[in-house]
């Protein structure tokens, strides 16, 4: 696991604060309750995959709580944990990938989405419905539909928004190499 | 005053109590509420929960953003559970007593009864998280979760989102402007690929300049000895004071009753039916 | 060993572990309690380097081999930790924004006691007085959302101020200030340096603004090496610094104009001290009298006219735009400048879209602008933000200049064509298949223009073109705007340099409060005493120097300086 140094401290917090923002103000509701097309997972999955499970798990589990209080509809703890978890094992899975070195090639773009799929999957199909039914009761079918939904667009989400978001971060790394001008 | 949780500085008897006890009570009560489907408790928890509200001098006008997210909510969920369940009271209660019709859709005194509970657990909560973000400073509130015993490192976490949110919400504003301008937009009519590329190409030039904002920022906070020792003191912290302690205290019994309800009703639901 | 040294630099080199050589050699250098010294040079000289050096990021933060020896207050500075460093260095950063990581001022003042773990009643009574040291103690429950730039400095520097350092480092402290306040940012670092009698460094290129007060000595940098260590008046009367790429101040320039011999006996390293000979006086006045008088062009058709706009934001609260009537011709380069929060970035938003006037009406070349989209008037009218960084979002250079044009969906041929136009206007046509990330700040700013110029507008608006830039690139960036202006486009830049104004722009819209208080040319502006208090300018150097010399008609001569630079300029252009 990586060192959580003080980079690691600010990269949770701003990783939240970019969470928060996304979640807050970008969010489209796609017509299922708590299921919006959420790009904040994108993000998420970003921070993750470069800083760590535990800035990953910290990132989503602060956000979403804000996101909670920001909008004032109480704090909804199965899916405030389910971001976290999130976070956490896509930054689990991800820790041999060397996004931050400006490594990000047709391989890394394949395990990030494969990690990202089954990190979505145990989150929102697996553990926000278990802790829907145990917290508030909820009838199964009802609370699994709507998880392997969210599930779904999340992954969506994140195949398209995460995996642009890596390609320009590890682009961005300036690298050794030559660079020759052309007429 | 960095207010993006809409705090209300208007001294109360709950303004006065520290952060850190506010938040011990937030958790206690979320804690309560969510372990009973006791309908006496419930009710008594949105009751209590009103009154506080007037303690904190909060007034319906202060919060009233959330009525249209939570009406939204609400609606949206009871349909859902009512269509996919519609029989899922009769399983909890043991009865079933049709008031309407009959067969899967018709509708029973029992799946009535759960549904209004469940719309009194969800109201449980949200006085207290609304008296929560109005009456606690958003500065205090990292130091009470040191105090409570978080990490310092992830306190300081949730300090700098705090302190964050108000720039990068700005700057995601100008961003998105500046790439409407180039034909970027996020049409609510484009399919789902192609609005979430459009957002990513907003959210690239933001993802890379917070990038360079972290190396910044955690430059200048280790230049400012962060990380230096062991613990680390706070500006904004409040030693508790006995009303503190007596808050906490009643928050405690919450979820003692809670568990006890649990006992007597042997199990989480109040049943009338029986 | 002299208790007095705090700093000693001796034949001290450093390479970082990414560079393939080292980025600084030979140095030698030292500060003794109390001296107040400025490093200059050009970008890429080593100068944040070698503060990285001082302050313990290098090597805590960054990696890296040291050569030679630093030693801060007798102990070599790698036995340190960067906590013991930091109790006797203290650094103001560059970015104001990123440094105030408290959530109000109090409590990013506190920030380093509190992490010292200093408890109560120390910890209130440190914040107190450091603050009132700064005067910000009326703010301390402000966030920095409400703060001006000049004050959020101010709070970075108790914040290091409460940690009772013995070495101030500024790091560009002038960099995002307007005229006016970055003069009272020089006049309280002098203050501090007095009241604490710690040392100072300031690193910067503006060196006209920092010599406003005094320092004991300038430290020049070129790549890499220390190449002057000596008071300023002697740096000055050489060439080394133009050499080096930095700028002189403005009334060394017009001296030399005019034949004056600078020497440093004259003092030249500020108006006040400087002494000149009555022949030198003869020489300036004579360079002054002699120069050809040219008339205004003549005028140009109407393109943009802005008539009684009013703009207002949260339900009425704030007024941000009063009034305001103004246009601007077709081929002109103009300049919009006034303090933060003048309403001046808000007149660019209005005009490209991005906001809604609440009252008043925008005509483009006659016709009506209001019913137009965003995107629709960025056909017309381009944006250009402060930070490219802001604006990129392809990998590739090729790609980000076609973004345009691709979501208005263009057929391929035509996007080709009008890309390698603009790539090649922007002189960026062989680097086009590079990713953006290769490139210089500079060349990125020309990237976000290039993406700009494929949507064929006939004005581009520019936030703050040359924020942060050193000399070179500053020259490198305007250079090429006043290239595509001479191709026909009309540019408006957004700005608070005085510099810019006075050499690029023609004419200046001021504004103050959300009005427009002058429109004029951009001389007369500068020399104008209620328009430049009012709007948080800075008289220019050369007026005083006119003043000085026994011109009456200070105005006439600072249009003389700029008319012969232009000339000057052009000579030399056609040179290269």
């Amino acid at each position: 696991m990586k060192n959580f140094s003080v980079k690691h401290i600010v990269a949770t917090g701003i990783g939240a604060a970019l969470f928060f923002v996304l979640g807050r103000f970008v969010a489209i509701p796609s017509g299922i309750p708590n299921t919006n097309i959420s790009i904040q997972y994108g993000l998420l999955a970003f921070i993750a995959a470069v800083f760590g499970p535990i800035a990953g798990l910290l990132s989503g589990l602060i956000g979403h709580f804000f996101i909670d209080f920001s909008f004032g509809w109480g704090i909804w703890w199965s899916w405030v944990i389910a971001s976290a978890v999130c976070g956490g094992i896509i930054g689990f899975l991800t820790r041999k990938l060397k996004i931050d070195e400006g490594e990000f090639d047709k391989a890394g773009i394949v395990k990030f989405n494969f990690f990202q799929l089954v990190a979505h999957l145990i989150s929102w199909a697996v553990i926000a419905p278990i802790l829907d039914i145990l917290i508030y009761d909820e009838p199964a079918n009802k609370v699994f539909v709507q998880g392997l939904v969210s599930a779904g667009v999340n992954v969506v989400t994140t195949a398209v928004v995460g995996t642009l978001l890596c390609i320009a971060y590890a682009a961005s790394i300036p690298k050794k190499g030559s660079l020759k001008e052309e007429d | 005053m960095n207010n993006i949780f809409n705090y209300i500085d208007r001294p109360s008897p709950i303004h006065s109590l520290t952060g850190a006890a506010k938040f011990v009570c937030l958790m206690l009560w979320s804690f309560a509420a969510m372990t009973t489907y006791d309908t006496r408790m419930l009710a008594g928890l949105v009751i209590l929960g009103l009154i506080l509200f007037r303690v904190g001098r909060i007034r319906i006008k202060d919060v009233s953003f959330v009525f249209s997210f939570m009406a939204f909510f609400l609606v949206v969920n009871t349909i859902m559970l009512y269509v996919f369940a519609p029989h899922h009271g009769s399983e909890i209660y043991g009865t079933c007593t049709y008031l309407l019709g009959s067969g899967r859709m018709g509708l029973t005194a029992e799946q009535l009864f759960y549904q209004f509970n469940y719309i009194l657990k969800f109201f449980a909560t949200i006085p207290v998280v609304l008296l929560f973000v109005s009456t606690t400073n958003p500065s205090e509130f990292a130091a009470s979760l040191n105090k409570i015993g978080v990490k310092y490192s992830i306190a300081y976490a949730v300090a700098l989102a705090l302190r964050y949110i108000p720039d990068i919400q700005k700057q995601y504003h100008e961003i998105s402007q500046a790439s409407q301008a180039r034909g970027i937009e996020m049409s609510r009519k484009a399919p789902l690929t192609e609005r979430l590329k459009a957002a990513s190409g907003i959210l690239i030039p933001l993802i890379l300049t917070s990038m360079s904002r972290i190396d910044t920022i955690s430059n200048a906070m280790e230049l400012r000895s962060f990380g230096k020792k062991r613990r680390r003191t706070w500006y904004m912290e409040r030693p508790f004071a006995p009303a503190d302690l007596v808050a906490m205290l009643l928050c405690a019994l919450l979820i003692l009753i809670s568990v006890w309800l649990t006992y007597v009703n042997q199990g989480r639901y109040y049943n009338p039916f029986k | 060993m002299d208790r007095d040294i705090l700093l000693q630099f001796s034949d001290f080199g450093f390479q970082y572990n990414a560079q393939s050589g080292p980025t600084l050699f030979d140095i030698d250098l030292t500060l003794k309690r109390g001296e107040r010294i400025l490093i200059a040079g050009p970008s890429g000289c080593g100068k944040s380097t070698l503060v990285h050096c001082i302050n313990g990021l290098i090597p805590f933060s960054y990696k890296g081999k040291m050569t030679g020896s630093l030693k801060i207050k007798g102990r070599e500075s790698r036995d340190l930790s960067l906590f013991e460093i930091s109790h006797t260095v203290g650094t103001v950063l560059q970015d104001s924004d990123a440094q105030f990581v408290g959530m109000t001022v109090a409590e990013d003042i506190a920030f380093a006691l509190e992490n010292d773990c200093v408890g109560e009643p120390l910890l209130h009574e440190g914040v107190m007085e450091a603050a009132k040291l700064v005067n910000v103690n009326d703010y301390l429950t402000h966030a920095p959302g409400e703060l001006s730039g000049g004050q959020k400095q101010r709070v970075s520097v108790a914040g290091v101020l409460v940690d009772d350092v013995d070495i101030l480092v500024f790091d560009e402290p002038l960099a995002n200030l307007d005229p006016a306040t970055g003069k009272q940012a020089i006049e309280l670092i002098d203050d501090m340096q007095k009241k604490t009698g710690a040392a100072v460094i300031i690193v910067e290129h503006r060196l006209e603004d920092v010599l406003h007060r005094s320092v004991d000595r300038v430290v020049l940098m070129s790549e890499g090496r220390i190449v002057a260590d000596v008071p300023a008046d002697e740096l000055l009367s050489g060439t080394l610094l133009s050499d080096c790429g930095v700028r002189e101040p403005l009334y060394i320039t017009a001296l030399k104009y005019a034949g004056v011999d600078i020497t440093a006996d004259k003092h030249p390293a500020s108006l006040d001290t400087i002494k000149l000979t009555d022949d030198d006086k003869k020489k300036v006045l004579k360079w002054y009298e002699n120069a050809a008088r040219k008339q205004d062009g003549g005028s140009m058709p109407e393109l943009l006219k802005a008539d009684k706009l009013d703009f207002t934001y949260e339900n009425g609260k704030v007024h941000a735009l009063r009034d305001i009537s103004v246009s601007f011709t077709q081929g002109e380069m103009a300049a919009i400048v006034g303090t933060n929060g003048a309403g001046k970035s808000t007149f660019a938003k209005v005009i490209c879209g991005f906001e809604n006037q609440t009252g008043g009406h925008i005509y483009y070349k006659g016709g009506d602008f209001d019913g137009l989209s965003i995107k629709e008037r960025a056909e017309s009218i381009g944006y250009v933000m402060q930070n490219p960084n802001q604006m990129i979002s392809k990998v590739f250079i090729y790609d980000e200049v076609a973004l345009g044009l691709v979501t208005r969906g263009l057929p391929q041929d035509e996007i080709d064509k009008r890309v390698e136009k603009a790539l090649r206007i922007c002189g960026l046509w062989r680097m086009r298949k590079w990713p953006v990330s290769a490139l210089s700040f500079g060349q990125k700013k020309r990237v976000t223009i290039a993406s700009i110029l494929v949507l064929d507008p006939e004005m581009i608006i520019l936030d703050e073109p040359t924020a942060g830039q050193d000399y070179r690139h500053y020259t490198e960036i305007m250079e090429f705007l006043l290239d595509l202006n001479r191709q026909g486009i009309t540019v408006v830049m957004v700005t608070h340099d005085m510099h810019l104004m006075l050499e690029y722009a023609d004419r200046a819209v001021v504004f103050s409060q959300g009005k427009i208080i002058a429109d004029d040319k951009c001389y007369s502006i500068l020399t104008d005493p209620e328009i430049i208090r009012q709007a948080s300018l800075k008289e220019t150097s050369l007026y005083e120097l006119a003043v000085k010399c026994g011109i009456d008609d200070g105005t006439d001569f600072v249009r003389h300086f700029i008319e012969f630079e232009r000339a000057h300029r052009s000579e030399a252009g056609l040179d290269e």
